[in-house]
């Protein structure tokens, strides 16, 4: 019996999931056949010349390399995004089991969010989330 | 499980290698990203083959998204998108087949660890296999892992301030 | 389940000195740049207040909280005391030298708080998974304090390599923890080999296995040393000090947490193992140091070493020895730290080479007589701690029938006599060059070389003291 109803709650937790096994069967379906599209009625030229590998044929002629270096600020604004999306993530069970954990769950998320705050207000009044200038940084 | 389940885990099981092969094998770190992000996905369905959907859903949205973003930004920042064969420094040319055998030798452990093993499922008495459902999360989070949910946001906290030390001047 | 005062009770210097940190966050902010001591000696009333809330619950009978994730006992609340007054020399020592350096800065003491409270998480772990984050966030702040001299390229050089080996040990944890969990289905360190049919299975003995390795790394046990000398070389030195000292009593605490608090009846299984690589601790580290000509490397195999030392004591299951050998192998280090933090320009360039030594004790006679008895100690010659620790643990090792290992661990004791004699016969004996540097003057320094050197005497002549304060190690709860 119990092993019935485990089995039962597998099949409904999957039955969720449902929508996103076809949003994923459609958003690959599409590409293929944009893919596929592109390739059956573009034009296929057979000559390849540096006039026609370049960007804009009648435009300006690229300068230097396009795979700029980027300054190390974005990578702190990255780091900074994945550990408040962890944090986020300890949200979500909190509220799934907002009614049945109460006033003791909340109180318990607040003492964690606040020492999430508590670093956040350090970031900002340290100036982590300024754009400060190239030459600064 | 059944035959259907077996099937799609040995499928899985199968992209997953090999998304972590092409990973390691090409030499365009955009390609290898892209693959991370196969793998990353990969793993988020066998997650939710054995019954536990929060851990999928947390997989897409923290390592194939916010990780995943980390990587690009590293690629981009070392403007790395190709790499240069690698060369092995002349005194390390040992270290490459050294590393195969004893990654072998892992590999042989492994498996007989897990052929030999008495049981490859725990018996139910050891092991209660826990509802894993998001509201379930949230009482076993909320419940008898409060202390590791709180040392989680001081370990957040160290990596704040941590972040920051090491990315900008004083 | 709610949490009540018990659980607070079991882990309160863990909270305290977590809490204490966020308070530090906080501080931070307020505290204008240029008066950045006074959150150095705000961290410092902290580790005080953590250690003697420690050192005031060492009377409490053993007890698990929080659903049995931690647990707490003497040795835990004394390990406890031991790392936050490890903490509080290292802030002595970083007072002048971190102005020096220019890294005086807020965030340095904020994240040896957080690395602190870390240390006085995993001391109480009672569960796999308390053990991996508290090694985690003891760890991650530390990484980034090996760094923190950015952008000295050492420093840089020091970080990096301490991070990708620390991580690569964490995988081997993790990788460890999911396979005891597969083996047994349980986190808890004291079921987990009590469950039927699981004390044999091998994915539990490649589980523990793997959890040994991962600690190793943290201790530095051969041969999972190699980060250590490149990374002490190159972290500033209090950071140095405070990694030799209670990061290494962190990652014996986690050690014996798992081998002598848990896998109750496993003994058999991990003893060998323990007792080939102390035996290789013990060798590597001595006969490495033999050739170092920089003290801060050769403290760094020193270090390594005495990892060896420490582990006779873990493999002959004998708890009380190994915390009494870390307490003073802790103190010893930290003397002999405080005398290199003293030793340097004022530019900030250090002075690690054993050259710049020569001629100390004369000059100054009594800083060369700290790196003396410093030295002596780390040897072992009486009436110091480390004669007393090295006895205590070797006394150990043979009455578990471990003979071979205690006759290799004075015989290695013997050789290290040769590097530690040097560094005073440089001191003491060898002209002083002219380009030997003056040390800084700093009052809160001499008070932590003080304290060390007092704690050596005092600990080496009444080792009774701390034993009774220890109590009698780690029992397992279930019988």
């Amino acid at each position: 019996m119990q092993l019935a109803s485990s089995k039962l709650r597998w099949f409904l937790a999957m039955a969720d999931f449902v929508p996103v096994f076809i949003l994923v069967l459609l958003s690959t379906g599409l590409a293929l056949l944009v893919l596929l599209i592109s390739v059956l009625f573009g034009p296929r030229r057979r000559a390849q010349n540096a006039t026609k590998l370049m960007p804009y044929e009648s435009g300006m002629r690229p300068i230097g390399v396009a795979q700029r270096r980027l300054p190390v600020r974005f990578y702190l604004i990255a780091v900074l995004f994945i550990l408040f999306d962890i944090e986020v993530v300890f949200f979500y069970p909190w509220a799934a089991a907002f009614r049945a954990l109460g006033w003791y769950g909340f109180a318990n998320m607040l003492i964690f969010a606040a020492l999430l705050l508590v670093g956040y207000v350090w970031l900002w009044r340290k100036g982590a989330l300024e754009w400060e200038s190239v030459d600064k940084s | 499980m059944t035959m259907a389940e077996w099937a799609l885990l040995v499928l899985l099981g199968a992209l997953s290698l090999a998304s972590a092969l092409g990973l390691l094998l090409s030499r365009n770190a955009v390609y290898a990203a892209l693959f991370l992000v196969l793998n990353f996905s990969v793993g988020a369905v066998i997650y939710l083959l054995f019954n536990a959907p929060f851990l999928a859903v947390t997989q897409v949205a923290v390592y194939a998204g916010a990780i995943m973003v980390l990587f690009v930004f590293v690629i981009m920042l070392l403007g790395a998108e190709r790499l240069a064969p690698a060369e092995n420094p002349p005194g390390l040319a040992y270290q490459r087949p050294l590393a195969i055998i004893l990654a072998v030798a892992l590999l042989a452990v492994a498996a007989w660890a897990l052929l030999s093993g008495a049981q490859i499922e725990p018996s139910p008495s050891v092991a209660p296999r826990p509802d894993s459902s998001p509201q379930a999360m949230g009482m076993w989070l909320f419940g008898p892992y409060l202390l590791p949910l709180q040392v989680v946001a001081l370990l957040l906290l160290a990596a704040m301030v941590g972040a920051l030390v090491l990315s900008r001047k004083s | 389940m709610m949490i009540n005062s018990t659980d607070v009770v079991a882990v309160l210097p863990f909270i305290s000195v977590a809490l204490g940190s966020v308070g530090l966050l906080i501080a931070d902010l307020l505290i204008p740049a240029e008066r950045r001591h006074v959150t150095a000696w705000l961290a410092a009333a902290l580790l005080l207040t953590a250690a003697v809330i420690a050192l005031s619950l060492l009377g409490s009978p053993t007890f698990e909280a929080f659903g049995g994730m931690v647990i707490s006992d003497p040795t835990a609340f004394f390990l406890d005391t031991l790392i936050c007054t490890i903490g509080l020399v290292t802030i002595l020592l970083t007072l002048r030298y971190n102005q020096v350096r220019g890294i005086l800065r807020g965030e340095f003491y904020i994240l040896l708080a957080l690395s602190i409270s870390g240390m006085t998480l995993v001391t109480h772990a009672n569960n796999l998974l308390i053990l991996l984050l508290g090694i985690e966030l003891l760890s991650i702040p530390l990484y980034v304090l090996c760094g923190i001299a950015r952008p000295r390229l050492e420093s840089e050089e020091s970080a990096l390599k301490y991070f990708l080996t620390g991580a690569f040990a964490s995988g081997f944890l993790v990788y460890g923890i999911a396979l005891t969990y597969g083996a047994s289905g349980t986190l808890s360190l004291q079921t987990a080999p009590a469950a039927p049919n699981v004390s044999g299975d091998p994915l539990l003995l490649i589980g523990i296995g793997l959890i040994l390795v991962g600690l190793g790394f943290k201790v530095a046990a051969v041969p999972f040393h190699l980060w250590a000398p490149d990374t002490y070389e190159g972290a500033p030195t209090t950071v140095t000090a405070f990694m030799a000292t209670a990061t290494k009593v962190a990652g014996f605490a986690a050690l014996l947490r798992v081998l002598h608090g848990g896998l109750p009846g496993m003994e058999s299984t991990w003893q060998p193992l323990v007792a080939i690589i102390a035996a290789a601790t013990m060798i590597v580290g001595n006969l490495a140091a033999l050739a170092q000509q920089n003290l801060k490397r050769m403290l760094a195999y020193s270090s390594i070493a005495h990892a060896g030392y420490a582990l006779v004591g873990v493999a002959a299951h004998d708890t009380t020895s190994v915390v009494f050998y870390l307490t003073g192998y802790a103190f010893t280090t930290l003397a002999a730290f405080a005398v290199i933090t003293a030793i340097g320009s004022s530019e900030g360039e250090e002075m690690q080479f054993l050259e710049a030594y020569s001629g100390l004790g004369r000059q100054k006679p009594l800083l060369g007589a700290v790196l003396a008895i410093a030295m002596f100690s780390l040897i072992g010659i009486p009436p110091t701690v480390g004669f007393i620790g090295k006895y205590f643990v070797f006394q150990a090792a043979v009455a578990k029938g471990l003979v071979w290992l205690a006759v290799l661990g004075v015989l290695t004791s013997a050789m290290a006599a040769y590097y530690y004699l040097r560094v005073v016969m440089v001191a003491f004996i060898r002209e002083g060059s002219a380009a030997a540097p003056l040390p800084t003057p700093s009052a809160p320094r001499n008070l932590a070389a003080a304290i060390s050197v007092a704690a050596v005497f005092v600990l080496g002549v009444v080792p009774a003291l701390l034993l009774s304060m220890i109590g009698n190690g780690m029992l397992s709860t279930t019988p």
